[in-house]
């Protein structure tokens, strides 16, 4: 099993850093230097229970607040998978952070605070996830050991969520309902029996039994050169590998292919992994692939099978996230970097602004501040090869960098 | 034990596909080489993602002058078996220089000195790219690391406004005078790690293996006493242990856990049933609560 990335998204104090330190207290992962750590300082404090979210928050701004900022990376396995886990903010001004953790996702967790309900931020949360396409979402129904348990409580927020879910976009993703009190550690990592009313699995149960075909989306191959290798020994004299990551599918020796941008056909000769010999490279591995012609190719070309060809073209709309304080404006220019390709591109056009709590869109937009949601029109300088978001995670994303700070200032989805 | 071992491999795909974009993105990258078990792994898929040319990049260790004579004899032997090129500059020309003062005390470590000499060693290759062991999962400050992380002309950490990194879209762009640390290797795990050493089987230093050495207990742990580079007062009595290193750091801040392991794969069981943190034996991490944090705003590894 490949290492199943999570995204946990909750609000300010739904208990998400708690629900990892229980996960992680749960599996036995913290060890006793780290729990000593936790029950010294919660002591300290004077809280008659342990913080596990001290386990979580390493920055010292986020431990003076009581606040996660920044993304942070939770490492853990059990005897079936290894776990990594993007704990991200939930303060409203940071999307960026939650749209960052959940792109290298699979699976995530949206927490609800049972008491509160689905509010504003819910919506936003669940919003993210769906934009992003994570194909299994948890919506844990946090705190229930402070609503007696209550099955009308968890039926009246899941009858609300399910209202939000009908304005979704992306239909076919599946979500699961779980009472839990992170706290008390009910229906985490173990099954409650505070909750027999809930038939289902505990948190963890539910994570357990994910495999592959629940978790990745399979498309079609696209092989962008990362590195050209021409070793120029002796030994290796007129070796010219093509080395890169493939994404969406597999390739394999005797492929028919076409090189773009130059639309240059061959096969496939060779592939190979360090120097084992490879029949076939399978999706996401680092490979080098050897042609039988002799033909020019550098980074930034695709290599991609002959009959599945990406769209070829200078412009393009896509959902743009906007992660900086400086606005997006039509007539700006910005580097696009789709995958390892970078371009030149102009904003055309903002096409409509999107509110992420399902409340509609906004026309007339003028510019784009920090943590909104677009529909954008951009035109490049040269052509990229993509494919829709929603058919191809990879080639259908790209971030953008401000060339005068060469900071990442957003990223965005091709429609 | 039939193992799964697909999920290593998946994280070596990923390393891998970072160690080609810092080749591809920077001018002058250098792979920095501790001799522990980490920077060994990276110089494995160092060596495993440009085959068959060449890793297209030097390593550089920054000597502290308190290794472990066993790092250095391995490090010399690694560089050689393979080919590679290798800088090494040393903390004690910093402490010559007047660069920076050497500790005293019970506590006395050069660790901290590190920063300095690694900051000018930067300067003066003009590295834009230092590519280094690091792993999210050793310390809470390093779970929150990107795995390209923009220092300053400084060598500074500024952990509040770090790029957001979606998918693996990894940007390098940078201004003359600042330069990138990449972590190929941010979400392995220790257990990981290891596991990876004995599939590849992979040779690493013997002071990783439980051996007999002449140790003394403080606070707890046990200290390698080791005359003219570790403070030991009169009454802290020598004694001898099996014993072995989780990390190979200095040996004035590294400390040693009794073991019986003496093979990779009692190592890795010993790891997955280890009830004790890796850092958990490193004593400049005992020193606060934000002990890294701190080191890393200031340009520590």
């Amino acid at each position: 099993m490949e290492v199943l990335k999570i995204a946990t998204a909750g609000s300010v104090d739904d208990g998400k850093s708690t629900l990892i330190g229980r996960i992680l207290y749960d599996t036995k992962s913290l060890t006793t230097d780290k729990l000593e750590a936790i029950e010294k300082t919660s002591k300290q404090r004077g809280y008659d229970y342990l913080d596990f979210s001290l386990a979580t928050d390493g920055l010292v701004a986020e431990r003076e607040q009581g606040i996660t900022i920044d993304v942070a990376h939770i490492y853990f396995s059990t005897k079936k998978k290894s776990y990594i886990i993007a704990d991200t903010p939930g303060h409203l001004e940071y999307t960026r952070n939650m749209v960052t953790g959940a792109s290298t996702s699979q699976a995530s967790i949206i927490l609800i605070d049972a008491r509160k309900g689905v509010i504003e931020q819910t919506n936003r949360h669940f919003f993210i996830n769906n934009l992003l396409r994570i194909k299994d979402v948890v919506v844990a129904i946090n705190k229930m050991d402070l609503v007696d348990y209550s099955e009308e409580v968890y039926n009246k927020i899941k009858s609300d969520f399910s209202e939000l879910m009908s304005k979704r976009d992306y239909q076919d993703q599946k979500i699961t309902f779980i009472p839990v009190s992170a706290l008390k550690g009910d229906n985490v990592v173990n099954k409650t029996d505070k909750m027999p009313w809930y038939k289902g699995e505990a948190l963890l149960e539910h994570l357990e039994q994910l495999d592959k075909a629940d978790i990745f989306n399979v498309g079609t191959p696209r092989f962008p050169v990362q590195y050209v290798i021409r070793p120029k020994t002796e030994d290796y004299h007129d070796f010219r590998g093509y080395a890169g990551k493939v994404y969406g599918g597999d390739l394999s020796i005797g492929d028919d292919i076409i090189v773009l941008p130059s639309k240059t056909r061959s096969k496939i000769k060779d592939i190979y992994f360090y120097d084992e010999k490879y029949e076939t490279a399978s999706r996401r591995s680092s490979v080098t692939i050897i042609l039988e012609n002799d033909i020019n190719v550098s980074r930034g070309d695709m290599i991609v099978k002959e009959n599945d060809l990406p769209t070829i073209d200078k412009q393009f709309t896509a959902n743009v996230c906007w992660m900086d304080t400086d606005e997006l404006k039509p007539g700006n220019k910005y580097v696009v970097q789709h995958g390892i390709n970078k371009v030149l591109a102009k904003v055309d056009r903002i096409n409509h602004k999107i509110h992420p709590d399902y409340s509609g869109f906004e026309k007339n937009v003028t510019g784009l501040g920090i943590n909104d949601i677009a529909s954008v029109t951009f035109k490049l300088n040269k052509p990229i090869f993509y494919d829709q978001f929603k058919n191809h995670r990879t080639n259908g994303s790209f971030i953008i960098i401000d060339s005068q700070s060469n900071n990442t200032v957003g990223a965005g989805f091709i429609q | 034990m039939n193992k799964d071992t697909s999920h290593i491999n998946s994280l070596e795909n990923e390393a891998i596909y970072i160690m080609r974009e810092v080749a591809a993105q920077f001018e002058n990258p250098v792979l920095l080489f501790s001799g522990g078990k980490d920077s060994i792994t990276l110089v494995r898929l160092a060596v495993k993602a440009f085959y068959p040319a060449k890793v297209p990049f030097p390593l550089m260790h920054i000597d502290t002058g308190h290794n472990f004579p066993e790092t250095i004899e391995f490090r010399d032997r690694l560089v050689k078996e393979l080919g590679l090129e290798l800088i090494v500059r040393n903390v004690q020309d910093s402490i010559d220089q007047g660069k920076v003062k050497e500790e005293s005390g019970r506590y006395a470590s050069r660790n901290m000195l590190q920063t300095t000499t690694l900051l000018d060693a930067l300067e003066e290759f003009k590295f834009d790219a230092a590519i280094g062991g690091a792993r999210r999962d050793e310390e809470k400050a390093r779970a929150k690391e990107r795995i390209f992380s923009v220092r300053d002309d400084f060598g500074q950490w500024d952990e509040k406004n770090q790029r957001p990194e979606l998918f693996d879209m990894l940007n390098g762009e940078i201004d003359h005078g600042q330069n990138v640390r990449v972590f190929p290797i941010s979400n392995w795990t220790e257990l990981d790690v290891w596991s990876y050493i004995e599939k590849e089987n992979i040779e690493i230093p013997s002071i990783y293996f439980a051996h007999k050495r002449k140790v003394f207990l403080r606070d707890g742990m046990i200290w390698s006493a080791e005359d003219g580079v570790v403070y030991r007062d009169a009454d802290e009595e020598v004694i001898e242990e099996m014993v072995r290193f989780r990390t190979v750091g200095d040996m004035s801040c590294t400390a040693a856990v009794l073991s019986d392991a003496i093979s990779i794969s009692k190592v890795v069981e010993e790891i997955r049933d280890s009830s004790i943190s890796e850092r958990g034996a490193r004593i400049d991490d005992k020193r606060s609560e934000a002990a890294m944090e701190k080191r890393k705003q200031q340009g520590y590894f």
